[in-house]
């Protein structure tokens, strides 16, 4: 463990630009926290804190100069390393014949530094590996990003409102891959960062960061801060039996219940840094002769998700709220051995009518156990 | 992931990249129903293999890629071909190609056919409109080695005569091979002797030996679903019965995640699953 001033926080940055790397690190933009390209601390979002509910997102000033001092805002990694629009193919007509040239396999790809990753953020880059280099594929796109980025982990000193990290097991410390891991400790006239080295390419990077080593008592610091966002998880959710709980509730009269209140914008898959959903489209030019093919996020819950010639394979809302519920929560175990909720609780701030994943996932074990006890009593 | 430094990711293969083919020969089937055969049309010399059920992905330029099952024989090289029922855009373009026309193929891809666990047995297989195509390129391969199998009985319905597929080829398989062809319409015409019905109906003039039958089904899920209880209700045993699933399907190599059946991608764990497979989630409905 090192000790990374506040005022050597720049070096860390300009070590990563001379080092070719593109740096993505929090920003104020619209009122809320998004990752954007920075330059400097100064970039960041000094001195300010978020306030998260369901369907509620308020940024607010914080009494300290904190750089990390929120938790996670609207938009996730997923915009760098999936990006929501990638062009697949360009396609030149000639004659009888045709073309065809890979952009994604032949492009040069943006070369990120990430500065700010939470854990639960960590474990949804792990979840997307699984997804986009899967035993029998890769994704160029994914695969030229993810292999050349650089993790600056973050662990939460702070929960947000809606965080459930605890009960999905993937935070609030950080775990898994990283480069460079840093507990921010600001306050009592301090303002520094415990930083743990996790690679070679970390380790390469940290020679050129001022630092000391950190003793016992600095490295205890943080650890105390992390135990105690541990204990304030704005929500928790109870996983025991999970996927069965999902799978066992197809049937439930639960999901006409959300169904009635959701609205099917998809606000909760495109914050999600899970959902991997994409379309294809295709585009002429105006000389007919030459064309792309253009790959967009898509989600489950737009009305064309499940169409085919003549007819639709998830025409109710309901269906469509249990295929991103069960997947999220159950079929992502069997597909990719985790769960497909990391417990960000995006899902549940960015709903505008403020459904919440972990209260359905209540309601549903609710609604299974009166079942279970009505057939067991002969109700 | 390879372990490697900054920017030393190497040459990789881009599953969405088509390879070229061109249009051989376009024989319809019916007025909506058409075979195209392909032939190669880039310098890839590798030879195109696949197993029967399989699928490819078809680009027709600027107008998008078709989910489409290969309808040929998979032990004679060269002679690829799909058989497209024309309903939109892409089926529509494909239907309009002439000869050495070029089009983008990709694939193989899916699961295939239970061939090598037919051995020995009885094979009842069930096909409903379209879904008589993926379902060839099995009818060839136990003609192969017919003597390996027992009876081989081939269930077929469409809406009407004029919609059959592969008449010509329905006569010969039952005088070459052996094969019980029992063929039912919808509506039938003034020109028709054969069943009116549906394809589960055509259970009705069967014996099957349940134990010793193995079932393979492929048409309209409804189809399917009815067909299903048919063949259970004759006790053949659930691990015995094999059915292709459709789905939306994007990149048919897992990642657009539109294919999915519950916990299933049609494009990597199917179309082709053995019934016990997704039997708890067949009768339930928008899934
Ligand atoms: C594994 C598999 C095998 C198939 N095999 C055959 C076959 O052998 N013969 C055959 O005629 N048809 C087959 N189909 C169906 C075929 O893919 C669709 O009929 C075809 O994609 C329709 O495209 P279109 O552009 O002509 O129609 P449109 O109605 O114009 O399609 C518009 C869009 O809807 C989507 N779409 C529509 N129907 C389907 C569908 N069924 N599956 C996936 N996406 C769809 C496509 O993305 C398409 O771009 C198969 C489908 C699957 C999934
Ligand atoms: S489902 Fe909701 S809480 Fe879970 S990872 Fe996705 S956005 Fe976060
Ligand atoms: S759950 Fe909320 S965010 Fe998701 S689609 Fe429904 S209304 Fe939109």
């Amino acid at each position: 463990m090192f000790i990374i001033q506040r005022r050597d926080f720049d070096i860390l940055i300009s070590a990563l630009k001379q080092r070719g790397y593109t740096v993505v690190g929090p920003a104020v933009r619209d009122n809320a926290i998004v990752y954007d390209e920075v330059n400097s601390a100064s970039d960041f979002p000094v001195g300010w804190t978020d306030e998260q509910e369901k369907a509620t997102y308020r940024l607010k000033r914080r009494a300290d100069e904190a750089l990390f001092g929120y938790s996670v805002g609207p938009q996730s990694w997923k915009r760098f390393l999936f990006p929501s629009h990638v062009k697949l193919l360009s396609v030149v007509k000639k004659g009888k014949t045709m073309e065809i040239q890979s952009d994604a396999s032949n492009e040069k790809p943006p070369q990120y530094a990430f500065i700010g990753v939470r854990s639960c953020e960590l474990n949804a880059i792990v979840i997307q590996d699984k997804v986009f280099m899967n035993e029998q594929f890769s994704d160029p796109t994914y695969v030229l990003r993810r292999h050349n980025a650089f993790i600056v982990a973050v662990n939460c000193t702070q929960s947000g409102g809606t965080c459930f990290c605890v009960s999905m097991n993937t935070g609030p410390r950080v775990k898994g891959k990283f480069d460079l891991a840093l507990t921010e400790v600001v306050g009592n006239g301090v303002h520094h960062f415990v930083a743990e080295v996790g690679s070679d390419k970390g380790a390469e990077v940290m020679k050129e960061v001022p630092h000391k080593n950190a003793d016992a008592s600095g490295a205890g610091v943080a650890e105390k801060l992390v135990d105690a966002t541990a204990q304030h998880m704005g929500r928790t959710m109870n996983t025991d039996g999970i996927k069965e709980l999902l799978f066992n509730n197809i049937d439930s009269a639960h999901w006409d219940d959300v169904a009635r209140r959701c609205l099917m914008c998809a606000n909760c898959t495109m914050v999600c840094p899970t959902c991997f959903c994409s379309t294809v489209e295709d585009a002429t030019d105006l000389s007919g002769d030459y064309a792309e093919r253009w790959r967009r996020w898509d989600s489950c819950f737009t009305m064309d998700f499940g169409k085919v010639t003549g007819g639709n394979f998830r025409p109710s809302s309901k269906a469509r709220y249990r295929q991103w519920m069960t997947h999220k929560l159950a079929s992502w175990i069997n597909q990719f051995g985790a769960s497909g909720c990391v417990g960000c609780g995006r899902c549940i701030t960015w709903c505008p009518v403020g459904i919440d994943i972990t209260a359905e996932a209540e309601a549903l074990r609710k609604n299974s156990v009166r079942i279970e006890a009505e057939h067991s009593t002969g109700v | 992931m390879n372990q490697t430094a900054v920017g030393e990711v190497e040459k990789l293969v881009d599953p969405m990249l088509p390879q070229l083919m061109s249009i051989r020969k376009t024989v319809w089937e019916t007025d909506d129903t058409f075979t195209i055969q392909l032939e190669k049309a880039d310098h890839y010399d590798a030879e195109f293999t696949f197993l029967p059920g399989q699928f490819n992905m078809l680009y027709v330029f600027g107008m998008g890629e078709s989910a489409l099952s290969i309808s040929s024989d998979p032990l004679k090289p060269g002679t690829l071909a799909h058989t497209i029922h024309r309903v939109g855009t892409v089926t529509t373009a494909l239907s309009q190609m002439k000869r050495g026309d070029v089009i983008g193929v990709r694939g193989p891809y899916g699961t295939n056919w239970p061939i090598e666990k037919a051995n020995g047995l009885d094979v009842c297989i069930v096909a409903g409109g379209i879904g008589l195509a993926p379902l060839r390129p099995a009818l060839y391969s136990l003609f192969r080695r017919r003597r390996d199998y027992g009876r081989i009985l081939l269930l077929y319905g469409a809406r009407s005569p004029l919609d059959l597929l592969y008449r010509v080829e329905l006569e010969q398989w039952s005088k070459l091979y052996d094969v019980e062809v029992l063929v039912t319409v919808d509506r039938s015409d003034s020109t028709w002797k054969g069943y009116i019905g549906v394809v589960p109906s055509l259970f009705m003039y069967i014996k099957l030996d349940a134990r010793a039958t193995i079932a393979m089904v492929c048409g309209p899920e409804v189809m399917m679903q009815y067909t299903i209880a048919e063949i259970l209700r004759r006790g053949i045993p659930p691990e015995q019965i094999y059915l292709s699933m459709e789905r939306n399907m994007n990149c048919a190599v897992g990642f657009c995640g539109h294919c999915q059946y519950g916990p299933k991608f049609i494009c990597k764990d199917g179309p082709v699953f053995g019934y016990p497979h997704i039997s708890h989630l067949f009768e339930k409905k928008e899934i």
